[in-house]
C-alpha cells in the first residue's frame, strides 16, 4: 500500500494515528471493562459498571478475586486440560487438512469434485445437531489403551480431541490458498523430479505461512470455546475444559468479581498464543514475499 | 487448467493425500449427520423409554405449513362496521377458526404470521398463519441477520485490513487491538455486553449520555423487540471483525509490490490503484470471507443464547437457537434434527448460488 | 501433560488401596454443588463418615456444576454411564424414573414419614427419590415499608388478598421511594419462571396442565382462570410494577439497596438479606382467589437403574438422610431441612430462629410443579409464555398457543405412557 508520502506528513501522521486509536478504543473497551472489574468486589463492580470508573483501576482494588476463583475450581487444570486439548488438535489438523487441501487445490483425480463439494457442505452443519448421534457412537468405538483394547471414548482426551481434527472450513482455507500459488512452482520441482510429498513439504508448505496462522487462530478459538461436547462425553473433572470450568462460578448470589477474574485468566492463553503467532506470521511473510 | 491436468493427474496421490481428512470427516461429521437426517424423519427424543418410530415427513410439515384466512369485519345490526375505541376496525378472534372449529381443519393449531387490509374500502384483513410462527420468526430473523452481517462485516473488515496495511511504527500493537475481540471466547463477550447494553445502569447508555451531555434517554437495548436484534447484529460484528480484517491482510499480503510500484508509476489515484490492483487480487480472499461470513452468520446462536434468550417477544429467535431449544431445552431430538436439515438445504443452496456466481465471473 | 501424569499416578495409588482395603465395593455417585465450596464440604463429610462407618461400600463423588447437571446426566444416560447415585431436581424426577434412569427407591416410604411432602418425589404412587431439604418462596419486604405505607402485615392464617396485595404495590408506587414496587427475578430465566410464578397462576384456579388425566392443558393453561392470570400478570409490568427484563445484579442486590420494595424470592437467599435488611419479613404468597401457593421440591437423592448395587446406594441414602445432616445443610446453605425434629437442631429454623417462616410455608403452601415425564417441556413452554406476555403478547392468543404445544408433545410422546 501507498505508504508515507513526502510532504506535510507531521499533521497527516496525527490523523492517522488518531484515528486507529479510536478504532482500538472500540474494541479494547470491554476487554479493559473485564480486566478492571476482576480486580473489585462484587458490590463496587457493580456500581462502577454504570460509569467510567468501570475502565479505572480505582476503589478497592485486589487479587482477591483471583484467590477465590482458585479456592472455588481447580482453574489451574481447566486451563490446562483446554491447552492441551486445544493444542494437540491445532497441530494435527494443520497437518491433515493442508494435506487434503493441497491434494484437491494442486492434484487431479477421480472423485475430486465429489469429495469437494462434500467438504465444502460439512460446512453448513452445525456440530449441535450431529452431537447427539456423534455421542452415541464415541461411547461405542474401540481404543487400545495401556490395559489393551477398551469400548468407549467417554472421560478421555481422545474423545475431545479425534472428532475435531478434520473439518471443511480449515481444508478450504487452504485449498483457496494454494490455487493462489503460482503452478509454474510446482511444475518446476515436479521437472527436477520431486515427489508429490516433497512438493508439499518443500515447496507449498514453506509459503504458506499467513494461511497457516489463519488456519492454527480459528482451529484454537473452536476448540478453546468448546462447551456442549464436553459436557456431553466428559463426567471426569479431571478432563473439563475451561468454559465448563465457567459453569462453577455461576452460583445463586453470583460472585461477579471472580466472574471477571476466571474470565480474564482463560482469555490470557489465547492472547499470547495470538501475539505469538502474529510474530510468526509477520517472520513468514517478510521471509518469502515471493507470492502473486 | 486443461493442458495441467496431465502433469497433476494422479489417482493414488490424489487420494492417499486427502484421505486422512476427509475420512475423519465422514467418520465425525457426514456419518452422524446422516443419523441426524434419520432422526427427523422419526419421533426420536433425548429422553424416552419408547423406541423411535418413523413419522416421514410429519417433522417437516409442522414446522413449514402455512396457511391464510380473509377475516370479514365485525358488523352491528345494521350491517356498519363495528370500530373500537381507537378508531380501528375489529374483527372476530383467530382462536375462533383455528380451534377446534370443524369447518377450518387445515387451520387446526396455527397462529398468526402477519397481514394486511384488503378488500374495498380495505376492510377486509387478510392473514397469513403458520403452524409453528416462532420458526417462521426464527427463519426471518436468520435472514435479516445474514444479509446485515455478510457485506457489512466483510466491508468494514475490508477497510479495517486497508488501515493497518500502512507501513507505520507500532501498527503491530494495533493490529494486535482490533484483534482482540476475537480471542474471546464468544460466550465471554455475549455475557459481557449484556452488561453494556443494561437498560438501567449499563454502559452504553451511560457512554451515550455523557456524550451527548444528558441529551441521550437510556435504552433497554436487549429489551425491547425494536433494538433487540440490531443490539445482537453490532455486538457480533465488533466481535468477529477483527478476523476477517485478518484473513483480508494475508490477501493483501500476496499481492506483488511490483504491481503497486507499476501503478505509482503510471500515476494511478489511491481508488484507481484500489480499483485496478488491490480489488482484482482479492478475489479468492473475497470469495472465502463472504462463504465463511455467511456460513457463521447463518449459525448464530451463542449470542442470542446468552443475552436475550429468543426474546423479547421473538425478535432474536434464530434458526439454530430453535434447533438446540428443540432438540435438547425440549428433548425433541427430531424436531431439533428437522430444523437443521432445513438450514442445511438453505445454506447449501446459498453456497451453489455463490459458487455459480463467482464461476462464470472467472470465465 | 503434567495433569495427566497426576491422574494416571492417582489412579496406580487408588487402586492399590482399593486392594489393601479389599472388602469395599466402590458406588459412584453424581452430584450438582461444584463449584460451591460449602455445599460440598458438607456432602464429602457426609461421604467420609458413610465410608468409615461400614465397610461393604465406598461412596466416590463427582461433582458437576448446577448450570451442567442435567446435560451431563442425560448425555451419560444416552450413552449408558450412569453412575450408582445421582441427585435429580424434583420436577425432573418423573421425567427420569420414566425414562429409565432412576430406579423405585429401595427403602421403605414409612421411613420418611415426618419429611416435609415437597421432599418426597413421588410418581404413580412410587417412591423414586427423596430430600435432604425443601426451598420455599416468600414475599421479601421491610417492616418500615409496612409502617410507612399503612399495610397491614399478612399471615400464614390470613394472606394478604389480591386487592389488598394489589393496594400494597400501588402504596409503594405512589410512594416515589423505589424504582420498582415489586421485584419478581425476571433475571432468572430457566427454572425460576415455573418455580417461582406458576403457584399464582394456581391460586388464581388454573394450573399447567390438567392434574387429573395429565394429558392435555386445555382448560387449565387457557381456560377463564389462567386467561384472568395472564390479565394479571401482564398488568405489573404494563401497570410499572415491576419489571420483564431485569439484570442480574439488580436482583442479587436491589431489594437490599431499596430498589424494590418487595422481592418475590427462595429462602436462600434469605440469610444474606438478613445480614444487611435488619427489618426484613418474610410475608406468605397473596391469595390471588384460590388460596395461596408456592412452589415446592428441590434437589432429591435417587438410585440408577444400572446399579449393580442397589441396596448400597440405599444404604447410603439412609445414611444421608439422617436429621444431623439435614440441619448441616440447613445451616450451611439456608435450606429448609426436610424434618421438624432437624429443623429443631438448626439456628435458623428452630423455634424463634430468623427463617422460621418458611418451614410453615413449606408446610402449608407448597404445591409440586406437575408430576409428570412431560414436564420438561411444560416448564418450557410456560416460561416462554410468560415471558412473552410480559413482553406485551396477547395473553389468549399466547396461552392457546401453550396449550397447542404441550399438548402436541403429549401426544408425540403417546401420553408418557409406558
Amino acid at each position: 500500500m501507498n505508504t508515507l508520502s513526502h510532504d506535510n506528513h507531521g499533521l497527516r501522521l496525527f490523523v492517522r494515528y488518531l484515528v486507529l486509536t479510536l478504532i482500538a478504543a472500540i474494541f479494547v473497551f470491554p476487554l479493559v471493562f473485564m480486566v478492571m472489574s476482576s480486580l473489585k468486589p462484587s458490590q463496587q463492580l457493580l456500581i462502577d459498571s454504570g460509569s467510567l470508573r468501570a475502565f479505572l483501576p480505582v476503589g478497592d482494588i485486589s487479587l482477591n478475586n483471583y484467590t477465590m476463583a482458585f479456592d472455588r475450581a481447580p482453574v489451574a487444570l481447566f486451563v490446562a486440560n483446554s491447552l492441551f486439548i486445544t493444542g494437540t488438535t491445532v497441530i494435527l489438523s494443520l497437518f491433515v487438512c493442508s494435506l487434503a487441501g493441497f491434494s484437491i487445490a494442486i492434484l487431479s483425480w477421480r472423485g475430486k469434485a465429489f469429495v469437494l463439494s462434500a467438504i465444502l457442505a460439512t460446512l453448513t452443519v452445525p456440530f449441535e445437531t450431529i452431537a447427539v448421534p456423534l455421542l452415541l457412537m464415541s461411547s461405542k468405538l474401540p481404543w487400545i489403551g495401556m490395559d489393551g483394547l477398551e469400548v468407549g471414548w467417554l472421560n478421555s482426551y481422545r474423545v475431545q480431541i479425534i472428532p475435531f481434527i478434520a473439518d471443511g472450513l480449515t481444508i478450504f482455507l487452504f485449498v483457496q490458498y494454494f490455487r493462489d500459488i503460482p503452478s509454474d512452482l510446482v511444475e518446476a520441482a515436479r521437472a527436477e523430479g520431486a515427489s508429490w510429498s516433497q512438493v508439499y513439504s518443500k515447496v507449498l508448505m514453506p509459503l504458506s505461512g499467513p494461511i497457516i496462522a489463519t488456519a492454527a487462530i480459528l482451529k484454537f478459538l473452536v476448540m478453546y470455546n468448546q462447551y456442549l461436547w464436553p459436557l456431553m462425553v466428559v463426567q471426569e473433572e479431571g478432563y473439563r475444559p475451561v468454559l465448563v470450568g465457567l459453569q462453577y462460578f455461576f452460583q445463586l448470589n453470583t460472585a461477579w468479581g471472580e466472574i471477571m477474574a476466571y474470565l480474564s485468566m482463560i482469555t490470557v492463553p489465547v492472547l499470547v498464543f495470538y501475539l505469538f503467532l502474529q510474530r510468526a506470521f509477520i517472520a513468514s511473510i517478510a521471509s518469502t514475499g515471493v507470492k502473486g | 487448467m486443461a493442458q495441467q491436468k496431465s502433469l497433476t493427474q494422479s489417482n493414488v496421490s490424489g487420494w492417499a493425500f486427502a484421505l486422512p481428512g476427509f475420512g475423519l470427516m465422514v467418520a465425525f461429521i457426514i456419518l452422524p449427520f446422516f443419523f441426524a437426517i434419520w432422526f427427523s424423519l422419526t419421533n426420536q427424543r433425548l429422553i424416552s423409554p419408547n423406541p423411535p418410530s418413523f413419522m416421514g415427513l410429519s417433522n417437516y410439515v409442522d414446522l413449514l405449513s402455512i396457511g391464510t384466512i380473509v377475516l370479514e369485519p365485525e358488523r352491528d345490526a345494521t350491517g356498519a362496521v363495528i370500530r373500537d375505541n381507537a378508531g380501528d376496525i375489529t374483527y372476530p378472534r383467530l382462536r375462533n377458526f383455528t380451534r377446534n372449529n370443524p369447518d377450518y381443519p387445515h387451520l387446526q393449531g396455527m397462529r398468526e404470521w402477519f397481514g394486511w387490509q384488503t378488500g374495498p374500502n380495505d376492510e377486509l384483513r387478510r392473514v397469513i398463519l403458520a403452524k409453528d410462527v416462532v420458526f417462521m420468526r426464527a427463519l426471518k430473523n436468520t435472514f435479516t441477520f445474514v444479509i446485515i452481517v455478510a457485506p457489512l462485516q466483510a466491508g468494514l473488515a475490508l477497510m479495517l485490513a486497508l488501515l493497518i496495511n500502512q507501513k507505520l511504527r507500532g501498527i503491530n500493537v494495533y493490529r494486535a487491538i482490533y484483534f482482540m475481540p476475537v480471542v474471546i471466547s464468544i460466550v465471554v463477550v455475549a455475557f459481557l455486553w449484556r452488561l453494556i447494553y443494561d437498560g438501567n445502569n449499563g454502559l452504553l447508555n451511560n457512554i451515550l449520555g455523557a456524550l451527548s451531555f444528558g441529551w441521550f434517554e437510556p435504552v433497554d437495548w436487549l429489551g425491547q423487540p425494536s433494538t433487540a436484534l440490531g443490539s445482537i447484529i453490532a455486538m457480533s460484528i465488533w466481535q468477529a471483525v477483527g478476523f476477517h480484517m485478518v484473513i483480508w491482510l494475508s490477501g493483501l499480503q500476496t499481492i506483488s509490490p511490483t504491481l503497486y510500484e507499476a501503478a505509482e508509476l503510471e500515476g494511478s489515484s489511491k481508488w484507481q490503484t484500489f480499483r485496478y490492483v488491490t480489488w482484482p487480487g482479492l478475489r479468492n480472499t473475497a470469495v472465502l470471507i463472504l462463504i465463511v461470513i455467511t456460513m457463521q452468520a447463518f449459525g448464530l446462536f451463542a449470542q442470542v443464547d446468552v443475552m436475550t434468550n429468543g426474546g423479547p417477544l421473538d425478535s432474536t429467535q434464530t434458526i439454530v437457537f430453535q434447533a438446540i431449544e428443540r432438540g435438547y431445552g425440549k428433548q425433541d431430538i427430531s424436531g431439533g434434527s428437522a430444523i437443521s436439515v432445513i438450514l442445511f438445504l438453505i445454506v447449501l443452496s446459498i453456497s451453489m448460488i455463490q459458487r455459480y456466481l463467482t464461476r462464470e465471473r472467472n470465465t | 501433560m503434567k495433569h495427566f501424569k497426576l491422574t494416571t499416578g492417582a489412579l496406580l495409588l487408588s487402586t492399590a488401596l482399593a486392594n489393601s482395603a479389599f472388602a469395599a465395593t466402590e458406588l459412584a455417585m453424581w452430584y450438582h454443588g461444584a463449584g460451591n465450596e460449602v455445599e460440598s464440604a458438607i456432602i464429602n463429610q457426609i461421604i467420609t463418615d458413610f465410608n468409615n462407618s461400614q465397610s461393604d461400600y465406598t461412596i466416590a463423588l463427582e461433582s458437576f456444576p448446577q448450570g451442567a447437571y442435567n446435560d451431563a446426566v442425560q448425555a451419560a444416560a444416552l450413552a449408558g454411564n450412569l453412575p450408582d447415585i445421582i441427585d435429580v431436581d424434583g420436577p425432573v424426577m418423573p421425567g427420569w424414573a420414566w425414562a429409565g434412569y432412576i430406579a423405585p427407591l429401595p427403602i421403605d416410604e414409612a421411613e420418611f414419614a415426618d419429611f416435609l411432602p415437597g421432599t418426597k418425589g413421588i410418581w404413580n404412587g412410587t417412591l423414586y427419590s427423596i430430600g435432604l431439604w425443601d426451598a420455599a418462596v416468600a414475599l421479601y419486604a421491610r417492616q418500615s415499608t409496612l409502617d410507612e405505607l399503612g399495610l397491614r402485615k399478612p399471615t400464614l392464617d390470613a394472606p394478604w388478598t389480591k386487592d389488598e396485595f394489589m393496594a400494597a404495590l400501588d402504596a409503594a408506587k405512589a410512594s416515589g421511594k423505589y424504582d420498582y414496587a415489586l421485584d419478581l427475578g425476571t433475571a432468572w430465566t430457566g427454572e425460576w419462571f415455573p418455580y417461582a410464578f406458576s403457584p399464582f397462576l394456581q391460586s388464581f384456579g388454573g394450573d399447567m396442565i390438567d392434574r387429573a388425566s395429565y394429558s392435555t392443558a386445555e382448560g387449565a393453561l387457557n381456560g377463564d382462570a389462567a386467561l384472568e392470570f395472564g390479565a394479571w400478570w401482564q398488568g405489573l409490568f404494563t401497570g410499572g410494577y415491576a419489571q420483564a427484563t431485569q439484570d442480574g445484579a439488580d436482583r442479587d442486590t436491589g431489594f437490599n439497596t431499596s430498589k424494590y420494595a418487595f422481592s418475590w424470592n427462595g429462602n436462600w437467599a434469605a440469610i444474606p438479606t438478613l445480614e444487611q435488611v435488619n427489618d426484613v419479613v418474610f410475608l406468605p404468597a397473596p391469595d390471588l382467589g384460590n388460596g395461596s401457593k408456592i412452589g415446592a421440591a428441590s434437589w432429591q437423592f435417587g438410585v440408577t437403574t444400572t446399579s449393580k448395587h442397589p441396596d448400597g446406594a440405599a444404604a447410603f441414602i439412609k445414611f444421608a438422610t439422617q436429621d444431623k445432616y439435614l440441619a448441616a445443610f440447613s445451616d450451611g446453605i439456608g435450606l429448609i431441612p426436610s424434618t421438624a425434629s432437624a429443623a429443631a437442631m438448626t439456628k435458623n429454623y428452630s423455634s424463634g430462629g430468623a427463617l422460621e417462616v418458611f418451614y410453615g410455608l413449606s408446610e402449608a403452601q407448597a404445591l409440586v410443579r406437575p408430576v409428570t415425564p412431560g414436564y420438561a417441556v411444560v416448564a418450557k413452554v410456560f416460561e416462554k409464555a410468560l415471558a412473552d406476555i410480559a413482553n406485551g403478547a396477547d395473553v389468549a392468543d399466547t396461552l392457546d398457543a401453550a396449550v397447542d404445544e404441550i399438548d402436541a408433545d403429549i401426544a408425540k410422546n403417546n401420553g408418557y405412557s409406558k
